[in-house]
């Protein structure tokens, strides 16, 4: 009697069984995983080899030439030859953009996120800003070029420099990573929540007050790294540079006169690899071991940003 | 949507009549009626229930006066025509379901409200007999005088000490720093909890000992009337309790308004209560205001009883 909804309830538990127990292999999902795997190890082996044909190239020079290379000026002859004054110069163009794009970024990012209403002209203001941060280098060398080398040229860099100087390519630079710099800024301002703020204005606190005393100082890790990286980015930077007159020809310390030295020739380290990578072949081996300088110093710069972001991170 | 809503038969309309009803005994009659159906005002004040006057503050003893009070953001009416008056040195609860404009009608006792773009408002708060929103006020001393503690603590990631100097210090403040601090969370009951560690971050306390902390930081700028968004309700039941006796302690000082979204509460620790509800519009209106005890056992109003007895909310 009992035996009938028996037998139905060991079916049902077999039809169970076997649909979870199955066993069968979803070759599709197989496939997905081995193309994504696939195109992955692609991506990666290009970049590995990339790196290793420069490593191969470049250490022999930098073994051979040790800090010689580093500190050497540019010189006709690849053996003689240096990048210290790309360093140098890319050093001041990486101070232009602290001493430009910082304050000019950071408070206008402050204005947008924390002054200006929600209107259609904050909004437009916005929308410029982010698309300006997505505009191809070289435009903003165009920029500088209109600008500073020929409409200010004689301010810029009068005489034989004829506008290309290194005031000409750090203003260029600044320009560049500006939207850059107010777009992280503004993002780290609006990390920090509404509740501090009211919390701020809750006790008679001014608008002034509440971003002095909190919203700027919780946002200051997260406008350090975004900083940081947008003076790696500067740092790396060259088609602007090239159509704002680096490499022409050496630079022009003068340990005498900043201005001087402002309105004077100067030369960066990622057009230094361009140049030298033009040159006959002897100087293959420079262009290898400037590039593992290049490539060692943004390392180094990202690896700051990162652990300031680590170091500093607040968690809400 | 149908609803079922017990009606009482208006005055005219007594046990008497009997054709209407199930039975004489009983006054009432059950309709199912829908939202449309039932007359708005007779929904909310039937005549035969209304309040016989509207709750009065004596003269002086209001501190805010609100008159035709309606709270917009953008074109969205958040809170419509509110009338009434907050007294002096009690504790008013404003009470009400979820999105009926408690926070709203708050918010604009200090001017909170201007920092959300697009917030405007018609009709008055006066304050003292000032209205808050004349020309020539500052809302930064406004809102000095009328602290603020919010639903969800909020201390500055900064030390216990600076959470409380940050308020007197942009006050300017020239007195002893130290013995503000102690006596502001000495009135906020949270001194003996934080009195060997005032340098480490507010941050790192309790819920509850955070909120006490905020209601500190309100108290340090010396303010006169402290507003508070309901403060228990991201608290445990113990936490909440020192809340609602501290909040006795202070009535002795100043003049508490505080929103709550828990009736028990309002019940417990409030002198007097405003209850709000909103219409179709999703504009919170003011529905009945009355001492506290009165509210809660002889309620004027049919639609205040059915929330109290939770029938909706």
């Amino acid at each position: 009697m009992a035996s009938t909804p028996r037998t139905q309830a060991m079916t049902a538990a077999d039809v169970v069984r076997r649909s979870i127990e199955g066993g069968r292999v979803d070759w599709r999902s197989v496939a997905v995983e081995g193309l994504l795997v696939g195109l992955l190890v692609l991506t990666l082996g290009v970049l590995a080899w990339l790196l290793v044909v420069v490593f191969v190239n470049g250490i022999p020079v930098l073994a051979e030439r040790g800090l010689g290379f580093l500190t050497s000026p540019l010189a006709a002859r690849a053996d003689e030859a240096g990048v210290g004054q790309a360093i140098t110069g890319s050093l001041w163009l990486m101070g232009f953009v602290a001493l430009l794009s910082f304050p000019l970024g950071i408070g206008a990012a402050v204005y947008l996120e924390e002054y200006a209403r929600d209107t259609w002209s904050t909004r437009l203001v916005n929308t410029v800003v982010r698309n300006l941060a997505g505009v191809p280098s070289i435009v903003y060398g165009l920029l500088g070029l209109a600008i500073f080398v020929v409409a200010l040229g004689d301010v810029v860099g009068p005489g034989s420099t004829s506008g290309r100087s290194l005031l000409a390519g750090g203003l260029t630079m600044a320009i560049l990573v500006l939207p850059i710099v107010i777009i992280t800024s503004a993002e780290a301002l609006r990390a920090v929540p509404g509740a501090i703020r009211e919390a701020a204005f809750g006790v008679g606190a001014t608008r002034w007050e509440v971003v002095r005393s909190h919203v700027l100082p919780y946002a200051a890790p997260g406008i350090f790294t975004g900083t940081i990286l947008s003076m790696a980015r500067a740092f790396g930077e060259t088609a602007p540079l090239i159509l704002v007159g680096a490499v022409i020809g050496g630079f022009n310390v003068r340990y005498d006169s900043v201005l001087e030295t402002l309105q004077g020739r100067y030369t960066a380290l990622p057009t230094t690899v361009y140049d030298w990578a033009r040159k006959p072949q002897d100087f293959a081996g420079n262009v290898y071991a400037a590039i593992i300088v290049l490539i060692a110093v943004l390392l180094v710069v990202n690896a700051l940003a990162i652990y300031l972001r680590y170091r500093f991170e607040r968690r809400w | 949507m149908k609803v079922e809503t017990e009606v009482e038969p208006a005055t005219e309309v007594g046990p008497a009549t009997g054709a209407v009803s199930d039975s004489p005994e009983t006054p009432t009659i059950r309709v199912v009626a829908t939202h449309a159906e039932i007359d708005e005002s007779e929904r909310i004040a039937p005549a035969a229930t209304r309040a016989a006057e509207p709750f009065a503050v004596a003269d002086g003893e209001a501190v805010f006066e609100l008159d035709d009070l309606s709270c917009y953001y953008g074109s969205f009416r958040a809170v419509r025509e509110i009338s009434l008056s907050i007294p002096r040195n009690q504790i008013t609860a404003i009470i009400g379901p979820s999105g009926c404009g408690k926070s709203t009608l708050l918010r604009s006792f200090n001017r909170m409200n201007d920092l959300v773009d697009g917030a405007s408002i018609t009709g008055s708060v006066r304050y003292h007999g000032v209205d808050l929103y004349g020309a020539g006020v500052d809302p930064v001393e406004v809102r000095r005088r009328i602290g603020m503690v919010f639903q969800k603590p909020n201390p500055f990631p900064k030390s216990i000490y600076d959470n409380v100097a940050f308020g007197p210090r942009v006050a300017g403040f020239k007195g002893r720093m130290d013995d503000l601090v102690e006596s502001s969370l000495r009135r906020a009951a949270l001194w003996d909890d934080v009195k060997d560690k005032l340098r480490s971050p507010g941050t790192a306390l309790s819920g509850g000992q955070q909120q006490r902390l905020c209601i500190a930081r309100a108290i340090a700028v010396e303010p006169d009337v402290i507003l508070m968004d309901e403060p228990c309700s991201a608290l445990d039941p113990i936490a909440t309790l020192k809340i609602e006796e501290l909040m006795r302690e202070l009535r002795e000082t100043y003049t508490i308004v505080i929103v709550t979204h828990n009736m028990q509460q309002a019940a417990r620790a409030s002198d007097v209560t405003a209850f709000l509800t909103m219409g179709d519009d999703r504009a919170g209106h003011l529905v009945e205001m009355a001492p506290t005890d009165q509210l809660f056992t002889k309620p004027a109003n049919r639609t205040t009883e059915d929330y109290i007895t939770g029938r909706f909310g």
